[in-house]
């Protein structure tokens, strides 16, 4: 009986997880825009699109900016297999590329911000990393991000290009995932984004990587064909543009 | 209806109930049907002879089993105690035991870190005193399938147990056989439909898991990288890679769980 009841409630605990798409809430609005929109965006932007979406709430009472964050090739996915969205914003080209060759996009994509890699080892640096090389070091316990996803595509230009050999011990499904190993202890070392570093506090070091060896990462946004509510995606774009640029720069990314 | 109750085919079940079963019954085919509709047929032996499948395929199954092993060693014990034994906080232990069950899966990747990560409770010890590391290992990847699927072993060896008739117990007993052998030669024969049952279940739920391994193990291809993981990062790449890997995940399972069914999990 008891395993039953279990069964019912996990099954309600799974229809009710599956309820959570996008809710088109018309509420009453003081200037022409209204409703909701949901953008896609890159793991890596949670911080700063979370703080953004707010102050675009803010200066547009009415309207309501849901987020959905993961890995890029991740939404890629999804948006493929027939999520509904409004606005898809990407770690890098290729997986931005995917979705205009794919016919999904509204408009041609606008590059908002840039990023650059960083070394993370956690707080107090225990296996005293001091660059890529280090990475290479038997013993060392690096984490790193898949090959399909763009920081480890990127991760991989750059190790190529110090010409460092990387066993790593994990090929993590997206930036955070890396960060966490990291942050836990259970890594050494990893190569995510200098704003994802900026973003985990003190419970990790950033070690930066020269610009010679660096790769920079394009951030390119765009409003999505299946888009609901065009005026709004397009209104937060450009509020991004004009507007959330210094906000993008405090969390440590670099103006495109 | 009371009268009828006996008799086979149940053609006199209430219609709104044949409704809802057929709803149901959609729900759940249909979304297999999908993946059936979806599967590339004329690549799919390519996808799957794959060098990346086939290393994904044989990890699972060797990680399953072994979690499976470990589940039977470690957990028929415990559901005999949880069936046989009065103690204090017993409900509470039965209740922490089968909590994997509901857990977000995730969840239980970080509490296994806590635990056994390089940090944690246990794992730091482990790792000062033999070297043992347990994430980004298989037998990392082992240790959170067992997490996750033994609670499924527990609970259908603990029914078996308390649906047992003592009496074949004391008799043993009263015969002069020693604790030992009435487990070994009376308990254990008696719930073996039990025990295969769960067992099935807790390896097929072992060979599903996803989220506590990505956790606690990481992935990468040979050490962790389970099928479930493999399809989950195919699909960002090469989707029909992933319709192919998870077509066989299910046909592996449906397999398994149709010819078991008949001779040990219906009614007797």
């Amino acid at each position: 009986m008891k395993v039953r009841i279990l069964s019912a409630f996990v099954a309600a605990a799974l229809l009710l997880a599956g309820c959570g798409g996008t809710s088109q809430t018309a509420g009453p609005s003081a200037g022409a825009l209204s409703g909701s929109i949901t953008v896609f965006a890159a793991s890596s932007l949670t911080a700063a699109f979370g703080t953004i979406g707010g102050d675009f709430q803010k200066a547009y009472p009415g309207t309501t900016v849901d987020f959905s964050f993961a890995g890029s090739s991740t939404l890629v996915a999804q948006i493929q297999q027939g999520a509904i969205g409004d606005i898809f914003a990407s770690a890098d080209q290729p997986n931005m590329q995917k979705l205009v060759n794919a016919g999904l996009t509204s408009g041609s994509p606008s590059i908002f911000a840039r990023n650059k890699l960083q070394i993370v080892v956690p707080a107090g640096n225990p296996k005293h990393v001091s660059g890529l090389a280090d990475l290479g070091r038997s013993g060392l316990i690096v984490v790193l991000c898949a090959p399909s996803v763009p920081c480890g595509r990127y991760a991989a230009q750059a190790l190529q290009k110090a010409n460092v050999m990387v066993k790593p011990a994990s090929e993590e499904s997206d930036v955070k995932a890396v960060l966490t190993k990291v942050a836990l202890g259970e890594a050494d070392a990893g190569i995510v984004y200098v704003t994802d570093v900026k973003a985990a506090g003190a419970q990790v070091k950033g070690i930066d990587i020269p610009d010679a060896l660096n790769v920079i990462a394009d951030y390119p946004i765009v409003v999505l064909k299946d888009s609901q509510n065009i005026a709004l995606a397009r209104a937060f774009i450009g509020y991004l543009h004009a507007n959330g640029l210094k906000t993008l720069a405090r969390y440590g990314f670099l103006l495109a | 209806m009371g009268s009828s109750s006996r008799k086979p085919r149940g053609f006199s079940a209430p219609p709104l109930f044949v409704v809802l079963a057929g709803v149901g019954a959609v729900f759940f085919v249909l979304p297999l049907a999908g993946l059936l509709v979806r599967t590339p047929w004329r690549s799919a032996w390519q996808l799957l002879t794959s060098p990346e499948a086939i290393t994904a395929l044989g990890l699972s199954l060797v990680a399953s089993l072994s979690a499976t092993a470990i589940a039977v060693v470690l957990g028929v014990p415990l559901a005999w105690t949880f069936a046989r034994v009065a103690f204090p906080g017993r409900a509470l232990l039965r209740a922490l035991t089968v909590l994997p069950m509901v857990l977000p899966p995730v969840v239980g990747g970080v509490a296994l870190l806590t635990a056994f990560g390089r940090r944690g409770l246990l794992g730091g010890w482990l790792e000062q005193a033999f070297g043992i590391h347990l994430p980004f290992t298989t037998a990392g990847a082992v240790l959170a399938e067992t997490f996750v699927a033994m609670p499924f072993l527990v609970i259908t060896v603990e029914a078996g147990l308390r649906g047992m008739d003592l009496r074949f117990e004391d008799a043993a007993r009263t015969l002069g056989a020693r604790r030992w052998t009435v487990t070994w030669r009376v308990t254990l024969p008696l719930v073996r439909p039990s025990l295969i049952a769960g067992a099935v279940l807790c390896w097929a739920r072992a060979l599903g898991e996803f989220g506590a391994t990505i956790t606690f193990a990481g992935n990468f291809p040979g050490r962790t990288q389970t099928m479930p993981l493999a399809v989950y990062l195919a699909l960002q790449t090469n989707p029909d890679a992933a319709i192919v890997l998870s077509l066989v995940l299910l046909a592996v399972s449906l397999v398994v769980l149709i010819g078991l069914r008949d001779r040990w999990l219906g009614a007797s």
